[in-house]
């Protein structure tokens, strides 16, 4: 399970600071936060306009742009099922389906005991031993419902 | 003595547990106090064997697979470490008729070398057309890809030399080569696994072409569905520049390269060359109008080539051993050998380097071995979520950029996904608008609007509300889309709407097309 740091001002700092000799340093810096803090909170936003001399509204429009950003911390586990054609074509729709099922909750949602974050991925490259999953950032291949249900098993432990 | 064991660090093969296999091995080493050496390879290619073990005996490299954790035990009674009889014994791979049928080049090394030893790239070849590269000079480089005929692999087959001859001749105190590794079409991994199983050739091709157009910073933008190739790829940069092949004066030459990697951060439309140069500057990856091409003002408006990583990998090749060499493969102006990939619901899902020329049906039932599932093959969708459907009766379709493009197809990054009977092509062309709807950049109306529009017109067909009219209109809005989208994304997202629709008219509650009359 990943842990992440709670908010400061003065972390934040720091961690977007390592990175401001690159050439295009945003996105960089976007992941590092969120890799700090679990998600890209509000208050970066200020942060980053002004080290990088743009508007607040520019930082707002990438942060919100990409899928990966998250705007709140996930659950305390986050599975990504691959719902993409090739997944689909080996048995992925009723994968979802179950998954849902089980966690009570729609994908991109987070189970009401905060748990669990379930989201779709489109593709994670594992096409030809399709259906594929991702937990925590485990990856995993050849999946039914069995080893769906270990691995919701494991994100509920 | 030592036995030396390939287990393969492959994102596929960890997925199918290699990860726990090798550590299976090791243990079961111990215990018996068996000297051996893991070596982490990238992969063979033929995933449904994965993981893939292979031990060096003196006959050679003896491959088993797939092999699970709990097999290792068994493996070990039955004296594999020697090469023993086991179920799983594959026997030497390059003999497997999956290996055996390929023409590979630019997956020559993959699954044969450790990724990250620059020894082992050395021993097989590796560096051989940069040095060759650098008696020639920018402009025979140059020359040597035209005659090479090596045409751009992301899918749009543009010349490679005419683009890298316009970021040569452009003047500018700063040009870049920038690699585009965002492989985000379902049903395509070769981008990820030449960047896992042999890093090294990107990075050699990256500084051939540096050093072609006079660039001296190279990226390359991948995605974060990849953490195993932005690992393998920020290792074997280390190495390379440790060894002085990255950096100042490469190889002791007055030419200076160097490269970082870059991560997406999951937007499909990013993997479109200007979104992601616009990306790469750190702003939202929203397409650029063209002209100024990317040549003239790319990255941070300076000329820039961007290629795909086959592309870029195919170079050290056509470099090394000449731009004829690699030309004689291949057939009309489609040269060279394609990695294609084979998934989905396919029995022998893989990577399959050939030569331009063989047909989809060869590719999918005779390489493939037809659907997993058993069940009959319905149709084979081609070239990401962009791509058409292919039906049955079109399998005898050459792959060749031209022969797709005569039948509304393309090729493009070279993935097939095959679907079984059970697939409902309505459902996957209601998939192909909401992918666009969901990923579009927002820029141009027809794909921002359009696919939405697509979307509800595909649930009301769906619902069967007015079919004949609905449908009347889906095909009015996929033209308007095909001619007014800004890039591929929404021009090409009617091709596996209509597509689907022309060839499986049933599944949207249409009468059926007439087989031979249609044709």
């Amino acid at each position: 399970m990943p842990h992440y740091e709670p908010w400061s001002d003065e972390r934040a700092r720091a961690v977007i600071e390592e990175f401001s000799h690159l050439e295009g340093p945003l996105m960089p810096m976007l992941h590092a936060v969120q890799e700090t803090f679990g998600y890209v909170p509000e208050a970066v936003v200020p942060m980053l306009a002004e080290m990088l001399n743009i508007s607040r509204a520019e930082v707002h429009g990438v942060v919100t742009f990409y899928h990966d950003f998250r705007h709140e911390p996930a659950g305390r586990h986050v599975l990504k099922l691959c719902r993409a054609e090739a997944c689909q074509a080996a048995g992925g729709d009723a994968l979802a389906d179950h998954a849902e099922h089980r966690l009570g909750c729609k994908l991109g949602e987070t189970t009401a005991d905060g748990r669990v974050t379930v989201e779709p991925i489109y593709c994670l490259g594992l096409c030809a031993t399709a259906p594929s999953a991702m937990l925590d950032g485990k990856i995993v291949a050849r999946l039914n419902e069995r080893r769906l249900d270990a691995l919701i098993a494991e994100a509920q432990s | 003595m030592s036995v030396r064991i390939y287990v393969p660090k492959d994102a596929c093969s960890i997925a199918c547990g290699a990860d726990e296999v090798a550590a299976a091995i090791e243990a079961a080493a111990l215990s018996r106090r068996q000297p051996i050496e893991i070596v982490r390879n990238g992969s063979r290619g033929m995933l449904w064997l994965e993981p893939m073990i292979e031990v060096v005996t003196p006959e050679g490299r003896i491959a088993y697979g797939p092999v699970a954790e709990e097999d290792v035990e068994g493996l070990f009674a039955a004296g594999f470490l020697t090469g023993g009889d086991h179920a799983l014994r594959i026997g030497k791979p390059e003999e497997h008729p999956f290996l055996a049928k390929q023409t590979r080049l630019t997956f020559a090394r993959c699954g044969i070398i450790d990724p990250a030893s620059y020894t082992d790239y050395r021993a097989h070849g590796g560096y051989r057309g940069l040095e060759r590269a650098l008696q020639l000079g920018p402009a025979e480089i140059i020359e040597e890809v035209k005659k090479s005929g090596l045409r751009g692999r992301g899918g749009a087959g543009f010349p490679t030399a005419i683009k890298w001859k316009t970021v040569a001749d452009a003047k500018a105190d700063r040009k870049y080569i920038v690699c585009n590794a965002d492989e985000g079409d379902s049903g395509t991994f070769a981008d990820r696994m030449i960047m896992e199983g042999d890093p090294f050739e990107l990075i050699e091709g990256m500084t051939i072409a540096g050093i072609a157009v006079g660039a001296t910073k190279g990226f390359v933008y991948t995605r974060s569905e990849y953490p195993h190739a932005i690992w393998a790829m920020e290792k074997a940069i280390e190495v390379a520049r440790a060894h002085g092949m990255l950096g100042v004066n490469i190889a002791g030459s007055q030419y200076s390269f160097d490269m970082e990697v870059r991560m997406g951060a999951g937007a499909y439309v990013c993997g479109e060359e200007t979104a992601l140069l616009d990306s790469l500057e750190g702003k939202r990856g929203v397409v650029r109008a063209k002209p100024p091409l990317p040549a003239h003002k790319g990255l941070f408006q300076k000329p820039t080539v961007i290629n795909n990583v086959l592309s870029l990998t195919a170079v050290p090749h056509i470099l090394a051993d000449g731009g004829e060499f690699y030309a004689n493969f291949g057939m009309g102006r489609s040269r060279g050998t394609m990695p294609i990939q084979i998934a989905g619901n396919v029995k022998f899902g893989g990577l399959f380097e050939t030569a331009f020329g063989i047909t989809l049906g060869e590719l999918i039932n005779d390489i493939g071995g037809g659907t997993a599932s058993g069940k009959p093959v319905k149709a084979a969708q081609v070239g990401g979520p962009l791509g058409a459907y292919v039906p049955t009766w079109q399998f005898d379709l050459p792959f060749d950029y031209e022969a797709f493009a005569a039948k509304d197809a393309l090729i493009g990054h070279g993935g097939i996904v095959v679907f079984d009977e059970t697939a409902d092509l309505a459902k996957m062309a209601r998939f192909a608008m909401e992918f666009c709807s969901v990923e579009s950049c927002g820029k141009c109306t027809p794909c921002r609007i359009g696919s939405t529009r697509g979307v509800e017109l595909m649930d009301r067909i769906i619902a069967g509300q007015r079919v004949e009219a609905n449908l009347a209109t889906l095909t009015d809005l996929c033209q308007t889309m095909k001619l007014g989208s800004l890039c591929a994304l929404g021009g090409f997202t009617p091709y596996p709407v209509l597509s689907a629709l022309n060839h499986f008219p049933e599944d949207f509650g249409a009468p059926p097309r007439h087989l031979e009359a249609a044709e």
